[in-house]
């Protein structure tokens, strides 16, 4: 049993009687440890629900999540979450914001002051690994997005989380930083072993970082398909160019297109051109 | 021609839509709005439009206040009234300030609680002296007592919002990191709120001001309020000038003594 996570027939009802919403239905998951795998799938099909229920930030309606086969019950420190924007601590500079953890009694029991040494350092190098040194003593809104996405990692980085949840975590991010970001993230998910759950709406980010694809699909939350992702380990940039990438990345688009219910409408907008065209023709 | 064109163009910068000034044209806009009414005021004085009885000018209500100063005891008038309000507001704000945090952060508190302060809330303050002289008594305290009830639940319900705002994703980080709901409270919701705390009390310390002069309705004998409501049944216009703009300047020293406060506390909301 080498399962960091275990979803068991997870379900999450929101609301009740005619107005409830199915977000997860009959969920089922195992994740290695050290695995890395990510989340796609249109808009509301639950997977934010998904990855809050395994932060333990909400509840499962029925089923269970075990993590190293223990259930899980609310929050806990083994289980760091980066969330899309907003939740640095702009009051704090940003060394003071990654070591938040440090505050918490939580993280403090039974620590020697070899620890508290070694943890010192590790805010040092974490600061040096995502390139913040220069703004150690910057406020968060004196950041860019992306410079803030990184402090939010390093803080949630920093006690050595086993399990790290993110949701959309680069999604505000323009191209270039995203992809320093995917490197960076891949290479702390090999230095550090710890088992990501990630979320995102990019398709080819999904497969470039991760080493299952879980497509999900809306109305009623579910999982749609699981794909394992057929890359050397060591990823660089331009497998992105592959034809085994470009493959995978149209059969898992195909598919979520295909969950969606939503897809565009060629006859609408042809009907449309012709009567702007008729417009333009009487005058 | 291009000179003209340059100055419309300026002109129109100025209203930029949330556009900047800089530090010498807001001061000199500032000065026009402070000026403008005292010229206006000054004018239809001396005019002799009104009588001086009505409306007194501002060279009158100088010389009175001079005369306020040195026989009627001016500074006790106005340390009295400043110890009441102070008083009134600070007991306000000892109790608003727990009560509002625990409104704002659960939600049987909240349930409990919030509905009859709002309720409260509406009950004029003003209505409860002959109540408060029957209880507290016409002393010191009674002054005060009115000055916390018009201040008291609008603090609570204000402070439950302020704590309401702060955003939800800044707790749940807290929580995945493992903190108790004592450090979620102290370590996120205060600190996270306190730029909003002190703005509220900086507003409601306008409001306690304006029910000083209710307060001194009750059996007072000094203060500023009182010293105005006095100077009525003597026709003192001119000391009922003094006396309101006194509690304005007063008002406006301590706004900006909470100004100054928040620069102070929270530069990281002045960086950018
Ligand atoms: N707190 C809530 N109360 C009620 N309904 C909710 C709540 N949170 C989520 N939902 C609903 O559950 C469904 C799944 O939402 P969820 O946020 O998990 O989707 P998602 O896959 O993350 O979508 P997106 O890609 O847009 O972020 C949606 O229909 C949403 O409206
Ligand atoms: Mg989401």
């Amino acid at each position: 049993m080498d399962n960091k996570i275990s979803i068991k027939a997870a379900h999450k009802t929101f609301g009740e009687g005619e107005r409830s919403i199915v977000a997860l239905q009959k969920v089922d998951l195992d994740i290695a440890r050290n695995e890395f795998v990510t989340f796609v799938g249109a808009s509301g099909c639950g997977k934010s629900t998904l990855l809050r229920c395994i932060g333990g930030l909400e509840t499962l309606s029925s089923g269970s999540i075990d993590v190293d086969g223990m259930p899980i019950s609310g929050p806990g420190v083994d289980r760091a979450m980066v969330f899309q924007h907003y939740s640095l601590y702009p009051w704090l500079t940003v060394m003071d914001n990654i070591k938040f953890t440090r505050q918490l009694q939580a993280g403090r029991e039974d620590l020697t002051s070899a620890d508290v040494e070694a943890a010192s350092g590790r805010a040092d190098a974490l600061l040096d690994l995502m390139g913040l040194t220069h703004v150690r003593d910057a406020y968060p809104n004196q950041l860019s997005g992306g410079m803030q996405q990184r402090v939010a990692i390093a803080r949630a980085l920093l006690p050595r989380p086993q399990i790290l949840l993110m949701d959309e975590p680069f999604g505000a991010l323009d191209a270039q930083t995203r992809e320093v970001m995917h490197d960076l993230i891949l290479h702390v998910s090999k230095l550090e072993k710890t088992t990501i759950v990630f979320v995102t709406h990019d398709v080819e980010e999904a497969i470039y970082l991760g080493q299952r694809v879980v497509v999900m699909a809306p109305r009623p939350g579910r999982i749609d398909s699981i794909c394992p992702v057929e890359l050397p380990a060591k990823r660089d940039q331009d497998m992105k160019l592959s034809p085994e990438f470009m493959q995978q990345k149209k059969a898992i688009l195909h598919r979520i297109r295909e969950t969606a219910g939503m897809r565009t409408d060629y006859e609408l907008l042809e009907r449309m051109t012709r009567q702007a065209e008729q417009q333009n023709d009487m005058q | 021609m291009s000179s003209r064109h340059n100055i419309f163009s300026r002109w129109n910068g100025l209203w930029v839509i949330r556009g900047h000034l800089s530090s010498r044209t807001y001061l000199m806009f500032a000065l026009v709005g402070m000026l403008l009414p005292l010229a206006a005021w000054w004018g239809v004085s001396v005019s002799g439009w009104m009588d001086k009885v009505f409306m007194p000018g501002p060279v009158d209500v100088l010389s009175r206040t001079y005369v306020w100063f040195k026989e009627d005891d001016l500074m006790h008038d106005v340390w009295i009234s400043t110890y009441r309000v102070i008083a009134g507001f600070s007991l306000s704000a000892v109790l608003a300030i727990p009560l509002g945090l625990m409104i704002g952060t659960y939600r049987p508190v909240q349930a409990m609680l919030e509905p009859l302060t709002d309720f409260i809330r509406y009950m004029p303050a003003v209505a409860f002296i002959p109540l408060v002289m029957l209880w507290v008594g016409i002393d010191e305290s009674s002054k005060i007592a009115i000055i916390f009830i018009g201040t008291f639940f609008q603090m609570v319900l204000m402070v439950a919002e302020d704590v309401r705002r702060v955003p939800i994703t800044q707790i749940e980080a807290a929580q995945t990191m493992g903190a108790s709901r004592r450090e979620i409270i102290s370590l996120v919701i205060v600190p996270s709120a306190k730029p909003a705390l002190l703005d509220t009390l900086r507003v409601t310390m306008g409001w306690a001001w304006t029910y000083l002069v209710v307060a001194e309705l009750v059996a007072a004998n000094s203060g500023l309020g009182y010293s105005i409501l006095r100077a009525q049944r003597f026709m003192q216009t001119d000391k009922i000038f003094a006396g309101i703009i006194l509690i304005g300047l007063i008002g406006l020293a301590i706004d900006q003594l909470f100004r100054w406060l928040h620069r102070k506390n929270f530069p990281w909301m002045y960086k950018k």
